[in-house]
């Protein structure tokens, strides 16, 4: 493999280095490094960050592959500045057997644009009765560390403890979808004023924070590790905030998607915007924003969620939940965290590439841009401004609620272990 | 007017009031020896049922008749919300007839705004009840029946309801006759008090246009007009309330309650009655129960909407909308059009 020498990229935004890669790692970080025999990508005004790893992407792969499939997605994920991310379970079959697990990321490594780590399922079926079989997940060639049961919310108390529990054995995280069921029963949107003029069945916010309050104390008494997916209100980063000022081992995740957008937007009752969980009010947003910057929530997770054009045109009620989000999750964060001054690059490395990595005990990603460290990267123009059009998407799916919408900055060039998986903002 | 009626929170007060006074005239086609008019002749309105309505869909058949329209009645029951397509794809075939309205009731809330604003068909839409979310040809003949009793039926005609106290009593969560309601008659200057049990109330109602109250013996003296909600029996299972004995003696209208009203206050009910829970039969016989002049009324409140909307024969529509007014009648200003939500 050749060399490439990025010239004048800002790392993580602060100083401008020359950055080269020599094969599969990062020869030397520095300035005006030698270019003899390298590509050269001038990167002038370019941010340079460890490659982004995503804990919770939905691939469809097996059985939706008509949504999409791991090589899409993976695509997608690339084209988003993405070298790693986490497979969710709920496929058809489900996630629940090292024969599966080991199916999709053998496909990820036949796809090549980016590292497919499957998340297990922690019961069978995702039915919430009965554990999977999590220590084979784990000891399979895919070497399962998350365990999620995401689409549904591991509701049983004791089989939550006991997921808890075995985990531990192999290190283990269980990744929980906090969704009390009977509290969301025909629920379709944030509960509140909104839903109640709309007639739209309500999710209450205490239906996420309940299990939440619960899952944090489970995972303290039986002293194991749990992530909580997708926060979306105030009061869950509370919860966090406080079981971590315990010294708890909580993590948490928020979606772009929930950094930036509202429940006003359902007025529209397009279903581009029915997401689970729902959209939240302004408080939650800015709540949520706050508790990125400050580190009480570890991470962004996108919740990348592909579904057909005619699941979604379609009345809300009938309309299936979630959007995608790898190839915009970049520049979602770019304007709600550092636009507004909130968080700087270095933040947005560490919340979107380092800490995953750790939560998800991923070597050889979220790692610093530093000699010797796997060429795992991702360039980002910050200064493009441009309109969203879906129809240029790798996703095979468009339901992305950013139609029309200009968001700031582009991920230009990806890097997976040295080879160029993007190019000037196109697929390799 | 607008192009569709699909929330009465879409409608002005200039709007509402016009649709009750064109109301008031088609109701004197109903007292003519040849009960129709030749308005909708050569337009084809369907009737978009995706939920069992009998008295709803045959309210606006009749409407659409005695207008002369071409009616289609097209029932398409169950079939909406576990395929998705289904709404999308009758839409387009509708479209491909050549309808010029569909008057949709659907399961789900939206569906009729869905309908109006995906492109998926150019005709005018009025929305039948849709969900837990708007019925607002309900509201409007709710607020006719009572502009004609509690004002007059030519006394009335130019005005709205202000300074009325109206209370509506029942299943308020699940009621989109409530909601749309409390839109109207707020509208109209009216002052709405809602009784129900805390778990019958959305929770953002403290932001609705409205008092709210869980004590129906506190409002009633102050009350000209009393709506009774149907409560359907299996809220009682989902534990919005205990008994339905609890629930009568705390939020039933009976004759001892009644007596507690105002002496030329009323009763009205959405229908269809259910004797016993929410209302004794001694209530719903009395000449203050106005549920038969709803059914009347709304006839006639649907023939305006549908005139309103659709504005008469294409020549008609034509001038109108160069005037810029779809006002049957040129002593009404043109009421501006409302912006759609
Ligand atoms: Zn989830």
């Amino acid at each position: 493999m050749s060399k490439i020498l990025i010239r004048g990229a800002r790392v993580l935004g602060k100083e401008t280095q020359d950055v080269l890669i020599d094969g599969e790692t990062i020869a030397s970080v520095g300035s005006g490094l030698d270019a003899e025999g390298a590509t050269v990508i001038e990167a002038e005004g370019q941010v340079l960050l460890p490659g982004l790893v995503d804990l919770h992407t939905h691939l469809r792969e097996p059985g939706r592959e008509d949504s999409e499939t791991v090589l899409t997605g993976t695509r997608a994920a690339a084209v988003g500045g993405f070298t790693a991310v986490h497979a969710m379970a709920n496929t058809f079959p489900v996630a629940d057997t090292a024969g599966v697990v080991e199916q999709v990321w053998r496909l990820g490594k036949e796809s090549g644009y980016c590292d497919v780590q499957p998340v297990g399922a922690v019961t069978v079926g995702l039915a919430g009765k009965q554990l999977a079989e999590l220590g084979a997940m784990h000891d399979s060639a895919a070497g399962v560390r998350v365990f999620s049961d995401d689409g549904k919310c591991v509701d049983d108390a004791v089989i939550m403890r006991r997921a808890l529990e075995y985990v531990k054995a192999f290190d283990g995280v269980v990744a929980q979808h906090a969704q009390e069921p009977r509290l969301t029963e025909g629920a379709e949107m944030n509960e509140g004023v909104v839903s109640a003029e709309l007639g739209l069945g309500g999710w209450p916010a205490v239906a996420e924070e309940s299990i939440i309050a619960r899952d944090v104390l489970l995972a303290a008494h039986v002293g194991s590790r749990v992530h909580i997916c997708h926060l979306s209100t105030a009061g869950s980063v509370e919860l966090v905030r406080w079981a971590k000022s315990k010294g708890w081992n909580v993590t948490a995740e928020v979606t772009p998607h929930h950094l930036l957008l509202t429940e006003d937007l359902v007025r529209s009752y397009n279903p581009v915007y029915k997401v689970n969980p729902p959209l939240r009010t302004k408080a939650d947003v800015m709540a949520l924003r706050e508790a990125l910057a400050d580190g009480t929530i570890d991470c962004v997770a996108t919740d990348h969620a592909p579904h057909p054009h005619e699941d979604k045109d379609c009345e809300w009620a009938a309309a299936a939940m979630g959007m995608v989000g790898l190839e915009t999750a970049l520049s979602v964060v770019q304007e709600t965290m550092v636009e507004t001054g909130l968080v700087d690059w270095s933040v947005v490395a560490d919340r979107m590439s380092a800490r995953p990595a750790r939560i998800g005990r991923l070597k050889g990603h979220g790692r610093p841009v530093e000699a010797g460290e796997p060429a795992n990267l991702t360039l980002v123009d910050p200064a493009y401004r441009g309109t969203v059009d879906p129809a240029g998407f790798a996703s095979r799916s468009r339901n992305t609620p950013y139609q029309g919408r200009e968001l700031p900055g582009r991920v230009t060039h990806t890097f997976l272990r040295g080879r160029a998986t993007v190019v000037d903002g196109k697929l390799a | 007017m607008m192009r569709h009626l699909i929330s009465a929170a879409d409608l002005t007060r200039d709007d509402a009031v016009l649709i009750l006074d064109t109301a008031e005239e088609m109701a004197r086609v109903a007292d003519r020896p040849i009960k129709k008019l030749p308005t909708l002749r050569g337009r084809t309105v369907v009737n978009l049922f995706f939920e069992d309505s009998t008295r709803t869909r045959i309210s606006f058949e009749a409407a659409e008749k005695r207008l002369s329209a071409d009616v289609i009645n097209f029932t398409a029951k169950g079939s909406s919300v576990s395929k998705g397509e289904s709404l999308k794809d009758t839409a387009q075939t509708l479209e491909a007839m050549g309808v010029d309205a569909v008057v949709i009731r659907h399961g789900a809330s939206g569906a009729p705004y869905r309908l109006a604003t995906s492109g998926w068909i150019d005709a005018a839409v009025i929305n039948a009840g849709d969900g837990t979310h708007q019925h607002p040809t309900q509201a409007l003949l709710d607020a006719f029946t009572m502009r004609r009793r509690l004002i007059g039926r030519d006394t009335g005609l130019g005005q709205d309801l202000t300074g009325r106290r109206v209370t509506v009593v029942g299943d308020i969560l699940h009621s989109r006759v409530a909601r749309s309601n409390v839109d109207l008659l707020h509208t109209l200057g009216a002052e709405v008090t809602l009784v129900a049990p805390p778990t019958l109330l959305p929770i953002g109602v403290g932001e609705w246009p409205c008092e709210v109250s869980y004590d129906l013996d506190r409002v009633l003296p102050k009350t000209d007009a009393v709506m009774m909600l149907r409560v359907q029996r299996e809220r009682m299972n989902a534990a919005f309330f205990p008994t339905e004995r609890e629930y009568s003696r705390r939020y039933g209208l009976d004759g001892e309650r009644m007596a507690r009203m105002p002496g030329d206050a009323i009763v009205m009910h959405p229908g269809p009655m259910v004797r016993g829970m929410e209302i004794t039969a001694e209530v719903a016989d009395s000449d203050r129960c106005t549920v038969l002049e709803q059914v009347t009324n709304g006839v006639s409140i649907r023939m305006a909407v549908l005139y309103l909307l659709l504005g008469g024969n294409e020549s008609e529509a034509a001038h109108q909308a160069q005037a810029g007014t779809h006002s049957p009648r040129s002593e009404h200003s043109a009421s501006t059009a409302s912006e759609e939500k």
